[in-house]
């Protein structure tokens, strides 16, 4: 039971990454039907720039502190500009194209970024400093749960209801809305969809940079391929709750964290990354609409 | 024909709920063999959808579609996969024009001829004597059919390219090509000058007369209606609300009122 | 273009090289290397005017391009040197004597070519080979069948694993028999062609009713999870070190020097590769062909005309899963030693750029993508480190400004032709 706990609460945190990156995917998916491939790309950037402006800043022997909060801010302004830069680079001009083009065009943006990284700074594991504070609360129980992983819980559910509320209640959330369920429409009636997904790719990419500092802040290393893996689980997990929709991504990245937490613990540490690769077959066959996707018909 | 009044494709109680939205509502329909028969009904009376689900390409919720064998029996087809009831001798057009439009005309009349055709990987790589003649089998039997549509004239040009009208007609082109009985029509002459509508309404009785093939047609057009087909069935909000003889349903208050309103 | 417009552009321009002065100064300005837990920053400002002046110029073209892109519109260029080049090609390849003498001098020339050039370089020219089987293979699931499959290596690897396996399990039967191990090539390559299928056919039976990017994302599923099976299995396929020592193939009983043994598998790919072209042919041009084109055009038409989606569908992933398997022996052959890494995304998905960047659907297209791709990085060596960067953007400007890729596609449509129909049935339309 003990392990179980364990098992189970590390899992939570895991989940609660993957939601960060798998909301910008089901956003973008949402209104633009892209499988955005390069996401977990732009949640490398993020961690990326956390550690070479908190390098920067550290250097200059500002606290600790402070250093976390400008890397943070850095990490999201970076990563929503190259949110925004790749949208307009290379899925803009083929939004009138089929599918497959824009599929085809994120696979190279993702080619293109890691490589990017690679060249222009290093293909080396480097080792990411934890600026978190230890919170002495967790103390006694820091066996199951340590501050990282309450940090990361806590952040996100903040995140998670603050990006609720702007979709129900703000203008440009009803604006992406309207442009999700119907972009010709949308536009129609004075939406400015150009807009619309820009912001869209921007507050997508903002929450993949959150996550990036999150998550190599836990896992205390990063390199130029960690978005790979991460983005495929996050749309996995996007997949899995229902893409398109918000509270499905949640639901799908903290099914896919506990799945990989108590596969691991319990069957085989071997496949780690294979579990998640599992659930989307699976779930693509049984219910390729996801636990909370909408049953979506053909119009003919 | 020697059995005009027993019912070919008998649709009984039929039932299609998409969400919350009931598009169909307990709709029976019974088209004879050899007769020309419309389905009319203002713009979202679920008249698209019923081809659907004839045709496959939607799921009815409830009711049965089967084709009547007469002494044979019936046999039921809603569910089945569009593929499969085309080849049970049902074939349709499309409101909103589907040719394979960078194909040639030639080739779109062609992919309908697709099923009485048998070579498959093995004899394509192979290409034998049987397959080459089966292919221009095919070529000389798809250029018969565009002569019947008027549209031999275009055999080789690309689909694309084809005036609006003439489009329309290889779509019926391509669906006479798969052996059907009965033809279903989704607003045929939609977007057709009146010399155009004039020259598909001889086409129409053409196929039915000469081709024996059974038509279902949904039209707005209304002259087209009254001239070429025997027998209305009048749909509204998904439910049937009229059906009879051109002249009946002319004057029937029911129908009258749905176009018209209150 | 007027004096106000060429200023509104030089002004676009300057606000793009600002931003991405901006965007891109953490990476290429600030470098990072972590010594002892503490970052540290060194400011590499050289990299600043390039990159000013890079995004000034780039994003310039850009931007011409992108309103060139548009207002190309459907009428082709006729004029551009591409398209003059292209009709006369097309014209001197009309005449039968033209085609033949060509087809009979690049055969000429690819026969004497490892003699001409060594071992060295047929060595890279049977890996280039190899590419181009897979790519005319990935391009009946792409190009003819509309199918986006990144898993496609996990195939390749079905084809070198049944050479590997075989030889691992089944070699020490054949020497204690006496016979020649050269004799396992010729059994695995049909052997892995076959069983790339079966799987083919098993993997794809349950996800092929899936819209595009579903199936996309579903086969680089399968691809990463056959590739992790293969690595964690150790007692089966050795795992991560894989297997080594994979016999060559030997012409009957004459062992080959490593020199002729070459040249031998350079002639066995060459005739695979032939094969190949043949076969995609003869596909392409005839009722499966002709179904698979439909298909990709409209599929809800399609099916209303009475054919099996399911069934082309599957009939293309077999197909190219049974190229791959071939490739895969031959790698097998060539390298004599595989394992795990070989069969990456990556590996599937260079497949993939090649078919993109030559012309989807187009066979010479998939040959020239492939050459090209695995060509340019060996004798480019300063180059090799940024091929994979090249090759992204080259993708990504192609899928923009030329989807139909460096060699379109040139599909013979079936016309009708009046009197001559006892023979003509069909012939090449530009």
């Amino acid at each position: 039971m003990d392990y179980f706990l364990k098992l189970f609460l590390s899992g939570t945190a895991k989940g609660s990454i993957y939601a960060l990156i798998a909301l910008g995917y089901t956003m973008v998916y949402g209104i633009v039907q892209l499988i955005n491939f390069a996401h977990g790309e732009v949640y490398m950037i993020g961690g990326f720039v956390a550690l070479i402006v908190g390098g920067f800043f550290f250097t200059l022997g500002l606290p600790v502190p402070l250093v976390l909060l400008l890397s943070i801010i850095a990490s999201v302004i970076f990563s929503s500009a190259f949110g925004f830069t790749i949208e307009r680079l290379a899925y803009k001009p083929l939004r009138s194209k089929t599918r497959l083009s824009a599929l085809i065009s994120a696979i190279g943006i993702s080619i293109v970024l890691q490589n990017f990284v690679l060249l222009a700074q290093t293909e080396k594991y480097l080792s990411f400093p934890s600026y978190l504070p230890e919170l002495p609360f967790l103390l006694p129980v820091r066996e199951y749960i340590n501050s990282t992983q309450l940090i990361i819980l806590a952040t996100t559910s903040v995140i998670m209801v603050a990006l609720t509320l702007l979709i129900k209640f703000t203008r440009m959330g009803k604006s992406m809305r309207a442009t999700a369920q119907d972009k010709h429409m949308a536009q129609l009636v004075g939406v400015n969809i150009n807009q619309v997904i820009s912001v869209t790719f921007v507050i997508g990419s903002a929450l993949a940079a959150v996550g990036g500092v999150l998550i190599c802040s836990y896992m205390g290393q990063i390199n130029y391929y960690i978005g790979f893996i991460a983005g495929i689980k996050a749309f996995v997990a996007a997949v899995l709750g229902g893409i398109g929709s918000i509270p499905g991504a949640v639901l799908g990245s903290f099914i896919l964290g506990w799945t990989e937490s108590l596969g691991t613990g319990y069957i085989s540490s071997d496949y780690e990354d294979a579990y998640a690769f599992i659930i989307l077959i699976l779930i693509l066959i049984i219910k390729p609409d996801g636990i909370l996707g909408k049953n979506q018909k053909q119009k003919v | 024909m020697s059995d005009v009044a027993a019912p070919i494709l008998d649709i009984h109680n039929l039932s299609m709920v998409f969400g919350g939205l009931r598009a169909i509502d307990d709709v029976s329909i019974h088209i004879k063999s050899g007769e020309i028969c419309a389905l009319i009904g203002p713009n979202g009376a679920g008249k698209t959808t019923i081809f659907n689900c004839i045709t496959g390409v939607y799921k009815p919720t409830k009711g049965s579609i089967a084709i009547e064998h007469g002494e044979r029996g019936s046999e039921r087809i809603e569910g089945l996969k569009p593929n499969i009831i085309n080849k049970k001798g049902l074939a349709r057009t499309f409101q909103n024009i589907r040719l394979f439009s960078n194909m040639t005309v030639l080739e779109n009349v062609m992919i309908g001829r697709h099923n009485s055709l048998k070579a498959g990987i093995f004899k394509a790589i192979m290409r034998d004597r049987a397959t080459r003649e089966e292919e221009q089998r095919v070529i000389d039997e798809s250029h018969d059919i565009l002569k019947k549509m008027r549209l031999d004239m275009f055999i080789n040009e690309t689909a694309r390219n084809l005036p609006y009208g003439a489009q329309r007609r290889l779509e019926i082109a391509r669906a006479l090509a798969t052996d059907p009985f009965l033809l279903l029509l989704d607003e045929p002459v939609a977007g057709m000058n009146p010399q155009e509508t004039k020259e598909l309404e001889e086409t129409i009785n053409l196929i039915r007369d000469r081709e024996k093939v059974t038509i279902l047609l949904i039209e707005h057009d209304m002259s087209l209606v009254m001239n070429v087909s025997e027998r209305i069935y009048v749909l509204d909000y998904g439910r049937l609300i009229a059906e009879g003889t051109p002249t009946d349903i002319k004057g029937n208050p029911e129908v009258i009122k749905a176009y018209l309103g209150e | 273009m007027t004096r106000k417009l060429v200023i509104k552009e030089v002004l676009a321009s300057l606000v793009s090289m600002l931003w991405f002065s901006v965007l891109l100064f953490p990476f290429m300005v600030m470098k990072v290397n972590v010594a002892s837990g503490v970052a540290q920053i060194r400011f590499r400002w050289a990299a600043m005017p390039v990159i000013a002046i890079a995004a000034f110029v780039l994003s310039f073209l850009w931007r011409r391009a992108l309103i060139w892109n548009e207002h190309r519109g459907d009428k082709l260029s006729t004029s551009s040197p591409f398209a003059l080049a292209r009709a006369f090609i097309q014209k001197a390849l009309s005449k039968k004597p033209v085609r033949r003498t060509s087809l009979l001098v690049l055969l000429a020339l690819v026969a004497v070519y490892p003699y001409a050039l060594g071992m060295y370089h047929t060595n890279i020219m049977i890996t280039a080979l190899i590419y181009v089987i897979l790519a005319l293979g990935l391009n009946i699931v792409v190009g003819l069948g509309g199918l986006l499959n990144l898993g496609y290596a996990a195939f390749f690897a079905f084809g070198a694993y049944t050479y590997g396996l075989l030889w691992k399990y089944a070699g020490p039967a054949f020497v204690s028999a006496g016979i020649n191990t050269g004799w396992i090539f010729w059994i695995a390559l049909p052997l892995a062609g076959i069983i790339a299928v079966i799987f083919g056919i098993l993997l794809s039976l349950p996800v092929l009713r899936l819209r595009g990017d579903y199936l996309a994302i579903i086969t680089l599923a399968f691809g990463e999870i056959v590739r992790m099976v293969l690595q964690n299995s150790s007692a089966v396929t050795g795992g991560a070190t894989g297997i080594s020592l994979i016999p060559r193939p030997w012409l009957f009983n004459l062992r080959l020097p490593p020199r002729q043994a070459a040249t031998y598998i350079y002639y066995i790919v060459l005739i695979l590769v032939i094969f190949t072209i043949f076969v995609v042919r003869r596909i392409e041009d005839s009722r499966v062909g002709r179904a698979l084109e439909a298909m990709r055009e409209d599929e809800i038409a399609c099916e209303a005309m009475g054919i099996d989606l399911v069934r082309n569908k599957l009939a293309t992933f077999a197909l190219g899963a049974f190229w791959a398997g071939i490739a895969g022996v031959v790698l097998a052959a060539q390298t004599t030693y595989i394992n795990p890494d070989s069969f990456t995304l990556w590996e599937s998905i260079m497949v993939l750029m090649a078919i993109v960047i030559g012309g989807t659907g187009s066979i010479p297209g998939a040959i020239g993508g492939a050459l090209i791709l695995k060509l340019l990085p060996e004798y480019f060596r300063p180059l090799a480190q940024y091929r994979m960067l090249i090759y992204g953007i080259a993708m990504i400007i192609i899928i923009i400004f030329k989807p139909d890729g460096l060699i379109p596609r040139n599909r013979k449509k079936y016309t009708f032709v009046e009197k001559v129909a006892q023979d003509g049935k069909a012939e090449v339309q530009a």
